[in-house]
């Protein structure tokens, strides 16, 4: 584990319902600069959820969370979002870039176009600027003759770069990815975690939701292990896949072949 | 003449009250239909430019009397009144026949011709000698027409309407029909010429043309009925009529004139000897040539008014669709209401209600400009639909893969959804622009000649349907030609853009079957 430097992310009681089910039933972290998090769990445990609330994608019922100074809080899912939570979200979304299983990439713009429209349109780069800049991230990500491509042109693990560097390239203080290589032939499942290892070698803030518990164990600063809505258990990733120290751990890793000794 | 005045134009048109517009001076700006036809008015066969007919004399000899400058208006035989009403000319001459109905919206001058029904049929039909014989048999005639009425009344007739007397003829003559009962001079001018065609029976009611001058402006009727009586007692009407061949008794006792006929029915004879000849191949071809700068005139507004509308169209059409599906709750209910409402009344209406309508409220549009708004608010309700699809259609991901990257909702929708949305859209959008095209005919109603109004001016004026449909025809196809290459190429290069299948393959898109 890294030396734990200041709480990038806190997260306080967290709740959040579709419908009156409970997805989201108070969940609280801290995560510091710097830290790279695998989050585990079952399916439908609200890992995603977690994850979208985180930059306001879902709109949190009730709980706190601030990143990098910027907070959005509320009381009760029958307080109106104000105009002050709405501009907050919007901060929020800036300062967190967000890769989803499905890249979601733009299919009428290039990769290169891709990379670059944040930028101009967001932060009014000049666009000479953001195609330098956004040429440099592709390099990082490996896609360097692929500037000019369309998105269907682009494999799998491909698309998944280009889609880390397009959020890359709104400078976020923390990323946060939705199983990103889930959707993967295995083999291209290495070339997208590569650049997370990268990414993490620069002291990017990263927060992985993936059923790669290999990748969890090995390359995770800690492992948070959620269920049924709330985190159950928060351990450094050799210790949650030989030791795991709650019951509903060890059912899920169990389950889960050849991971368990 | 002919027809009687629709129920919707009656309608519309007594429930807007007038407002008031000085004529302009020395002029007298009179309102017709060119394609009523001989012997009204029609254009002249060996002169297109030329408009012609016994009313036009008419009209030219009462302008005279009266110290003015005759000045034709252009408008649809079935708007000709609303027309007098919204003030696009003072008076209304064209066949308009006296009848409650008419009084009750309009005042007319004293009759200037008198006419009847006629019933015509085969050379080697023996059978119908009067109306009463028509029962149990096919008889044609004019759509919503007073001899429509007669028929209905005798009962027991098998009645087929037509759009035009030509087909009506043709028909008789082809078997299709067993009798026809068209008014008087029509029957003389399109079955008479044919040889295979006679005339049968007594003189059916009684029909009386006035001139139409709006209600109140009781000086100019005063001024128009002194010239009438100055053009009888002249014998100047009846030569007119006598030219054309259109002096009958009916008219004799309605102007009291019993004397024998003093003038050669020239304009007949003419009209007789322009459908004669046998046309050869070259003849033919140098009468569709000489169609060309008419139509191409057409053309070109079917084309303004198609371009300025689907211009229209798409952009309101994107901004309705905008605020249904993104919009706040009661901007989307605004829009849904208004898809509904233009989707669920006729085009027509709507074109009547602006241009007709709206003069009562001081908003007075042109024509050009009426029909551009009509019909580009009516396909902008049809073109919100199919974007809002096409918005639907984009996945969410796309808005949230935006909107995580920091953009706005509306930075989303700029440069992520809409775009999508639109190239999606483009086929079908591009695809209504072609319906758009032919469906501008509906402009003909507000006085516009377009393609469609021309082909049936020209059509009644050579007593050709066929040759000239053809012709026109090959226009519409042509001018929607670089429309359907449109839509393929856009639907190609879309499906490359976005990944869809059916890169380059050549699709079956319908839009052949669509042209017509
Ligand atoms: N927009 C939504 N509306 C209603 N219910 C939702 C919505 N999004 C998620 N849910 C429900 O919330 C629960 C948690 O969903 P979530 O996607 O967060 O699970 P997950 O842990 O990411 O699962 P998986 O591993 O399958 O992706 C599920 O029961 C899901 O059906
Ligand atoms: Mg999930």
């Amino acid at each position: 584990m890294e030396e734990r430097s200041r709480a990038l992310i806190t997260v306080r009681d967290l709740r959040k319902s579709f419908d009156d089910e409970e997805v989201l039933a108070g969940v609280s972290i801290e995560i510091s600069e710097g830290d790279l998090v695998s989050v585990i769990g079952p399916s439908g445990c609200g890992k995603s959820t977690f994850l979208r609330c985180l930059n306001g994608l879902e709109i949190l019922d009730s709980g706190t969370i601030t990143i990098d100074g910027v907070t959005i809080s509320r009381g009760s899912p029958e307080e109106k979002p104000s105009r002050a939570f709405m501009e907050a979200t919007h901060e929020l979304r800036k300062e967190v870039g967000i890769v989803f299983q499905g890249f979601n990439l733009f299919p009428h713009k290039t990769v290169l176009e891709n990379v670059m429209l944040a930028p101009v349109v967001v932060q009014g780069a000049r666009p000479e600027r953001a195609e330098a800049e956004a040429l440099h991230l592709l390099g990082k990500v490996g896609l360097e003759g692929y500037a000019h491509r369309y998105p269907v042109t682009l494999s799998g693990g491909q698309a998944q770069r280009a889609a880390i560097a397009r959020a890359l390239a709104m400078s976020p203080k923390v990323m946060l990815y939705d199983e990103p290589t889930s959707a993967l032939d295995p083999e291209l499942v290495g070339e997208v975690l590569q650049v997370m290892k990268d990414l993490d070698g620069e002291g990017m803030t990263q927060v992985i939701v993936t059923h790669e518990m290999r990748f969890a164990r090995e390359a995770s600063d800690y492992v948070v292990f959620m269920d049924r809505g709330e985190i159950v258990e928060v351990a450094d990733g050799d210790e949650m896949f030989t030791a795991p120290r709650n019951e509903r751990t060890r059912d899920f890793l169990r389950h889960l072949v050849g991971v368990l000794p | 003449m002919r027809r009687l005045v629709t129920a919707l134009t009656l309608l519309l048109f007594l429930a807007l009250p007038s407002s008031a517009l000085t004529a302009s001076p020395g002029i007298l700006a009179w309102g017709g239909d060119t394609e009523g036809g001989a012997p009204y008015m029609f254009q002249d066969p060996r002169d297109l430019e030329r408009l012609i007919g016994y009313e036009v004399e008419i009209v030219e000899a009462l302008a005279e009397k009266m110290g003015l400058k005759p000045r034709f208006v252009q408008n649809g035989w079935d708007n000709l009144i609303p027309g007098l009403e919204r003030h696009l000319y003072d008076v209304s001459i064209d066949g308009l026949e006296i009848t409650p109905e008419h009084q009750d919206v309009v005042d007319f001058s004293m009759p200037y011709y008198v006419t009847h029904l006629q019933i015509g049929v085969r050379r080697d039909n023996f059978d119908i000698g009067s109306l009463e014989d028509c029962r149990g048999r096919i008889v044609g005639t004019l759509k919503q027409s007073y001899s429509q009425y007669v028929l209905e009344t005798v009962g027991d007739v098998d009645i087929r309407t037509y759009e035009d007397e030509v087909n009506a003829y043709s028909d008789l003559v082809n078997g299709r029909l067993e009798a026809t009962l068209f008014d008087a001079p029509i029957a003389l001018y399109y079955g008479g010429p044919m040889r295979e065609i006679k005339f049968v029976g007594p003189e059916i009611g009684r029909i009386e043309y006035g001139i139409a001058v709006r209600k109140g402006e009781e000086e100019l009727l005063r001024t128009v009925n002194r010239a009438l009586t100055e053009l009888r007692d002249s014998g100047e009407l009846r030569s007119i009529l006598e030219r054309w061949n259109l002096w009958n008794s009916l008219t004799a006792r309605a102007l009291q004139d019993y004397g024998p006929a003093r003038t050669e029915p020239v304009m007949y004879t003419r009209w007789v000897a322009d459908l004669q000849p046998e046309l050869t191949w070259q003849d033919r071809i140098n009468r569709y040539l000489s169609f060309l700068p008419t139509l191409g005139r057409a053309a070109l507004t079917t084309m303004k008014v198609s371009l300025a509308s689907m211009t229209l169209a798409i952009a309101l059409g994107l901004i309705l669709a905008l605020l249904r599906v993104f919009g706040p709750k009661p901007l989307s209910t605004l829009s849904m209401l208004y898809v509904e409402i233009i989707r669920g009344t006729p085009v027509l209406i709507q074109l009547f209600f602006i241009f007709y309508g709206l003069p009562n409220v001081g908003i007075r549009l042109d024509p050009f400009t009426a029909g551009a708004l009509g019909l580009g608010l009516n396909y902008a309700a049809y073109e919100a639909e199919i974007y809002r699809a096409g918005l639907l259609s984009v996945p969410k991901g796309q808005m949230e893969a935006a909107l995580g990257l920091g953009m706005t909702r509306n930075q989303a929708l700029h440069h992520v959804v809409v775009p999508q949305a639109v190239r999606l859209v483009l086929p079908p959008v591009t695809n209504d622009f072609i319906s758009l095209l032919k469906d501008s005919s509906l402009v003909s109603v507000i006085t516009l000649v377009d393609l469609t109004k021309a082909y049936g001016q020209l059509a009644t004026t050579y007593y050709d349907y066929f040759g000239t449909g053809l012709v026109v025809a090959a226009i519409y196809l042509l001018l929607g030609l670089p429309f359907v290459r449109l839509a393929r190429w856009t639907e190609a290069k879309m499906a490359l853009a976005l990944g869809l299948p059916g890169k380059g393959k050549k699709r079956p898109s319908g839009l052949d079957l669509r042209l017509f």
